[in-house]
């Protein structure tokens, strides 16, 4: 198992999603002998999960799961927060409009709970590299630590430092910076650095448009072109079979008498496939700002 | 992968790249060839002069269709000097501001002035333009501007400039597919260097260039194909190096059918081979090529077809082979994007898939992915089903005049993604020598909720 090659089998060692309904996914840390508790019972590392194919259903003494391979999608649904984390739609998104491809190096802060990065880091590899800055030790040693054990370290260098401060710690290497920061019209500067000669692309993820305002006139400061602010939100569809009931005017007179004991008199409906969207659903992650840095 | 600065080399405009003509939000994809015309929003271009430049030049475009490196930024507005009112309480339309007439302005284009020229012209001919407000002057330049500006920008193709272009330009022609539903299927099936990736499209090649970017090169694509060959034309604008080709194969659709049902045959035999499927998947092909009547499926005309523009027509046979052999090694994750009923396409082509793999399935309408929901369901070897669409808003940022576009795009279609499980009931033998007995062993219902 690795975040960026796929494999068939379960082994010590790996980290495993535990699929256990659409709102409840795990990620477990695959060890000789270890036990893990769910609602539906404990999982026996040993005999349940290593050796195992992935997607296999196990069987637990209070019912039954499904064991994933790890995507960077799972991960962002299952992994521990630290910080409030980018979800797979931004990320989509963003992975798009930075041009990330196999090859691509990146810039990246803060790293925070690692949700975006490990989405960078499938795309780039094996040949991109990811630079992260993390301001925060705690979460910095953190992540460095998961994408060992996710088997993606050699791909990706974390700094614990202040991006506003001390920049990416790399200079001209960017071919696109991502920055999700307070104030991202401090690191702009440092974006720019970062970058290649020949240029690249940015992206600064932000809740408030105050923030968007500010990074937007930072941008066009340092020389940024095609700059452009986007929104973009997610709505999923339960999927129903509804049933709706067909109003009962009487006995119609123009009909034939002799018909009309035959008819239903009632309850006649008519049920049919659809979709509802859900009470609530989230109607704002983040402004995503856009820009081209040209040749310099 | 360091930049070292004055390797400009591999940035550089060839003769014979795919490039992407760019002006304001227009996009247009063409190949840079020598003393062709082009024609680009009303005007004929010849890109000779391109040749040499740097990818992102801006050009201006002179009289008789050649280049010219556009190298100022004229960033000095021609208002500099320009009081402006507070509103518009004494502005009247009556249609009389602007002095100069249509013949006038075309006299000027006629002379071959220069856009920021006319547009001076213009302004400094505009009665009221001193009492419209800042912000009123501003707009009424960059409206200008828009019309009467003659640059073009050169992109190097991407997914992204593609997918716009495509979207703004030819829609129906990737099944109003828009660039975040794109980006979104890309994410979705886990699209990564090393992947190996089955997809159906119809989308011009679109689908299946950007799948191609997100491998850089790596891995295997197969693309299954309906009709006599498939369709590519979006794939070539993308301009990739030979070697991405070599990673790219096809397949009929039409030979499914005998695909799996041969597949019946050989799997009982080699039990283990969780990528049965796939092998025969080469093995038909294989055979497909050799002796084309062997099949039942499909007309001989179409087979004949195949077999002339089969990617390994040509080469060695043997080697092909082992390459496809190598490359059965992991099962592949799947992507559907066409304009055929998703439902066969998907229940047919999920049977190629390892567990624990991704797929995605666009439609431009919902009620055909509501099917194949239901479908999934009734049939089970599937987790994580969604079904979605997505909602894109862009902004304009400027100091004071800050609000969501006009316009938007109404819909850019709909996503079933979701993850293969096995289907195999039969439990894991590990589970069951629990030292403890287990106690009751429920089923749970609908652990899907």
């Amino acid at each position: 198992m690795s975040f960026v090659e796929y494999s068939d089998l379960i082994q010590d060692g790996d980290v495993a999603i535990i699929y256990l309904s659409h709102n409840n996914v795990m990620p477990v840390k695959v060890q000789q002998g270890a036990q893990t508790q769910t609602r539906y019972g404990v999982i026996r590392h040993s005999t349940d999960l290593i050796g195992q194919r992935y997607g296999s259903k196990v069987t637990c003494s209070k019912g039954w799961f499904h064991v994933l391979h790890p995507t960077p999608e799972l991960w962002t649904v299952a992994l521990p927060h630290r910080t409030q984390i980018l979800y797979t739609t931004d990320i989509a998104f963003i992975t798009m409009m930075l041009e990330l491809r196999p090859g691509s190096i990146v810039c990246e802060s803060g790293t925070g709970s690692g949700s975006l990065s490990h989405a960078i880091l499938r795309t780039i590899a094996p040949t991109g590299h990811l630079h992260t800055v993390e301001f925060h030790q705690q979460r910095a040693e953190k992540v460095a630590e998961e994408f060992k054990e996710h088997r993606v370290d050699h791909l990706v260098t974390v700094r614990n430092q202040d991006v506003c401060k001390d920049g990416f710690g790399v200079t001209g290497v960017a071919d696109a910076v991502f920055l999700d920061i307070p104030s991202p019209w401090d690191a702009v500067g440092h974006a720019k650095v970062a970058m290649k000669k020949h240029g690249g692309r940015l992206c600064s993820f932000s809740p408030c448009i105050e923030q968007v305002q500010k990074t937007c006139e930072a941008l066009q400061d340092q020389g940024f072109e095609d700059i452009s602010t986007t929104e973009v939100l997610l709505r999923e569809y339960d999927v129903r079979t509804v049933s709706l009931p067909l109003p009962d005017f009487g006995p119609d007179p123009e009909s034939t008498e002799e018909a009309t004991p035959a008819a239903p008199p009632n309850h006649a409906s008519i049920s049919l496939k659809t979709t509802t969207l859900p009470r609530e659903m989230p109607g704002h992650t983040g402004y995503l700002t856009f820009a081209t840095k040209p040749r310099t | 992968m360091a930049d070292n600065g004055d390797d400009d080399n591999q940035y550089r405009i060839k003769e014979g790249d795919y490039v992407v003509l760019k002006r304001g939000e227009i996009f247009k994809a063409v190949q840079i060839q020598p003393r062709k015309k082009v024609i680009f929003e009303k005007q004929w271009i010849f890109l000779d002069n391109a040749v040499g430049q740097l990818y992102s030049t801006t050009f201006e475009i002179l009289s008789g269709g050649n280049l010219k490196p556009h190298e100022l930024k004229d960033t000095a507005s021609p208002l500099d000097a320009v009081e402006a009112g507070t509103d518009n309480r004494n502005i009247v339309d009556d249609g009389k501001s602007q002095k100069l007439t249509r013949d006038d302005i075309e006299a000027l284009k006629e002379k071959g002035l220069k856009g920021q020229d006319i547009i001076k012209k213009l302004v400094d001919n505009h009665a009221t333009f001193g009492d419209k407000t800042e912000y009123s002057q501003v707009k009424y330049i960059k409206k200008k501007k828009k019309k009467y500006e003659n640059t073009v920008m050169i992109l190097k193709p991407s997914c992204r400039i593609l997918a716009m272009m495509y979207h703004g330009r030819e829609p129906g022609k990737i099944c109003h597919l828009r660039y975040d539903t794109l980006a979104q299927m890309l994410t979705l099936a886990n699209i990564h260097a090393g992947s190996k990736v089955l997809v159906f499209e119809t989308c011009a090649g679109l689908v299946l260039g950007s799948i191609m970017e997100r491998m850089g090169g790596y891995g295997s694509v197969i693309q299954m194909y309906p009709g006599g060959g498939p369709v590519r034309a979006g794939v070539e604008n993308f301009g990739f190096p030979a070697h991405f080709h070599d990673t790219l194969h096809e397949f009929p659709i039409c030979h499914v059918n005998a695909l799996l049902a041969g597949t019946l045959d050989t799997s009982a035999k080699d039990p283990t081979a969780e990528n049965t499927h796939e092998k025969q998947l080469n093995l038909a092909a294989e055979k497909e090529q050799n002796q084309p009547e062997a099949e039942e499926q499909g007309s001989p005309e179409e087979e004949s077809m195949v077999t002339n523009t089969g990617d390994d027509a040509g080469q060695d046979v043997e080697k092909t082979e082992k390459d496809k052999l190598k490359e059965a090694k992991v099962c592949p994750a799947l992507v559907i994007a066409s304009r055929f009923h998703p439902c066969p396409v998907l229940l047919g082509l999920l049977k190629f898939l390892s567990p624990s793999r991704p797929f995605v399935v666009y439609s431009q309408y919902i009620e055909p992915l509501i099917e194949c929901f239901k479908k999934l369901k009734e049939c089970g070897g599937t987790v994580n089903l969604r079904l979605t669409d997505t909602w894109l808003r862009h902004y304009q940022v400027l100091p004071d005049r800050t609000h969501p576009l006009l316009l938007m795009s109404g819909g850019g279609g709909y996503l079933l993604s979701g993850t293969t499980v096995a289907t195999d009931h039969s439990k894991p033998a590990g589970s069951k020598q629990a030292e403890e007995p287990a106690p009751k062993r429920q089923k749970l219902e609908d652990t899907e909720g």
